[in-house]
């Protein structure tokens, strides 16, 4: 059965924190850290926010766009994070409740690293191309950690983005899903750590690069396509030069990622990256547009996406929620200590 | 630590603002009532789950300095009256908005936020605060 996208909802908070506010406070030149990592800002969550509602705003906005859908016949939700608030306790069943689709469905978190949004998406794909559910709603969020100090904290941040996936009234087909899959410990976070560690130099070559062009040239092999068959292209992006670099290796223009790179704007959201990125394209998209898609989480592997938007997307109630360009409008900045007291760095009373 | 149990049975309310209606007299009631202060017996069996509209607009509010332990990373901040579309008078806390800015009248929509959680090892409460509408 074909599957794809029948609808998709993004979330980004609004407070932004310049990477040369965080230089100011470490002694590094901020400002050169931020070009280098082609980072001008990253999204800082409010006190109130983490995966759990950063997940279900999504999810909400991605369920306004499809009033014609009833809840009810969603038959699974997958949300992706390498930050859910509970180590034991779904953040898929608070999101569930929160679009009323409870209680005859399936949930599960997953993580692996940041690609756990599209693995949410290939399993909803799975189901609904069975015909053991009708919908699947797949989601990656993050409030992505970063070592006060570590190179990673000029990057993570916060967002994410929910997709529903069916087979009827789709407005993008997926022609097509494969992933390239190793064992490599680039970047990790052990039980109970507050943040993450990585293997510096070694996250890129071996890690990013190989499993993202890995993935990439066995879908152009599959679908006997080259780059310049596809309107616009979304890759992981822990920050703006990984992406820009691995397209243009694959032959992509830098018009082809033009909407589908967030993060100089917002950061890596780790999960959320790629989703967030495909709203983006989505939220530009017209029929007959093609789009090559390829997440990356570390540990390590990519999910590669063929991707077709249909004449569905013109009647398509993108306007019943706000499109990114909108939500990432009118950022409020902080400085280094409202960032501290926001993302809980600094030790309170019980 | 508050009651699991008494958290659990409000989530309905708090995350999606499901009230009661009476369907006798039309009444709308949030939190929810099983039972109508007016229709009395005359309601029994006819107070219906009511999911309350998620817009609306401010119909007063107050900023608060002196914040509890749940808040004291967000202080000072507002809370407000909010007069839903559908009529219902629902109090929350107003976020993500300059406090400066807030106006009588101001359109708002409910979105799910952290409202307390029961120390770093409890059980985390979620519910419903109010952001601009756009």
């Amino acid at each position: 059965m074909e599957t794809g996208i029948v609808s998709y909802g993004a979330y980004v908070p609004r407070y932004r924190i310049k990477p040369e506010e965080i230089g100011r406070i470490w002694g590094v030149d901020g400002k050169a850290m931020g070009k280098g990592l082609m980072i001008n800002q990253k999204s800082v969550p409010s006190p109130d926010e983490d995966v759990v509602t950063i997940a279900t705003e999504a999810a909400r906005y991605m369920m306004a766009r499809v009033p014609e859908v009833d809840p009810g016949d969603i038959g699974a939700i997958y949300v992706g994070s390498e930050s859910h608030p509970y180590a034991v306790k779904p953040t898929a069943t608070i999101v569930a409740e929160s679009i009323d689709a409870t209680p005859a469905m399936t949930a599960a978190d997953m993580e692996f690293a940041c690609k756990a949004g599209t693995a949410g998406i290939q399993a909803c794909m799975g189901l609904v191309g069975s015909g053991m559910i009708r919908y699947g709603v797949a989601i990656g969020a993050d409030t992505s950690q970063g070592a006060p100090g570590d190179a990673l904290e000029y990057s993570a941040s916060a967002g994410g983005a929910a997709y529903l996936i069916g087979s009827e009234n789709v407005i993008a087909r997926i022609n097509k899903t494969l992933s390239f899959t190793t064992d490599t410990p680039d970047f990790w976070r052990r039980e109970g750590q507050p943040y993450p560690l990585h293997g510096g130099r070694f996250t890129g070559e071996p890690a990013y690069f190989r499993h993202i062009t890995s993935a990439a040239k066995m879908m152009f092999d599959a679908m006997g396509t080259t780059a310049a068959d596809y309107e616009h292209a979304v890759f992981h992006q822990p920050n703006g030069k990984f992406p820009t670099r691995v397209s243009k290796q694959l032959g992509f223009s830098p018009e082809q990622i033009q909407y589908g790179l967030l993060t100089p704007d917002i950061g890596n959201t780790y999960s959320g990256a790629v989703p967030l990125g495909l709203a983006n394209v989505l939220d530009h998209a017209e029929p007959g547009d093609r789009i090559f898609v390829t997440s990356y989480g570390s540990g390590a592997g990519s999910d590669a996406f063929d991707i077709t938007v249909t004449d569905a997307i013109k009647d398509y109630k993108r306007d019943r929620a706000p499109v990114l360009e909108s939500i990432l409008a009118n950022p409020v900045y902080v400085d280094y200590g409202t960032y501290a007291k926001y993302k809980g760095k600094i030790v309170m009373p019980e | 630590m508050a009651s699991v149990a008494k958290e659990w049975r409000e989530i309905p309310g708090r995350y999606n603002l499901k009230g009661t209606k009476c369907e006798n007299c039309g009444r709308i009631f949030f939190p929810k009532r099983d039972f109508c202060p007016v229709c009395r017996r005359q309601s029994l069996g006819k107070i219906k789950e009511h999911p309350v509209s998620r817009v609306g607009e401010v119909f007063t509010y107050t900023v608060i300095y002196d914040a509890p332990d749940c808040n004291n990373r967000m202080k000072p901040y507002a809370a407000a009256m909010v007069r839903t579309d559908d009529g219902v008078m629902v109090t929350g806390q107003l976020v993500d908005v300059d406090l400066d800015k807030i106006e009588i009248g101001m359109r708002v929509r409910a979105v799910l936020r952290k409202l307390d959680e029961d120390g770093a090892n409890g059980v985390i409460h979620y519910g419903f605060k109010f952001v601009p509408e756009n």
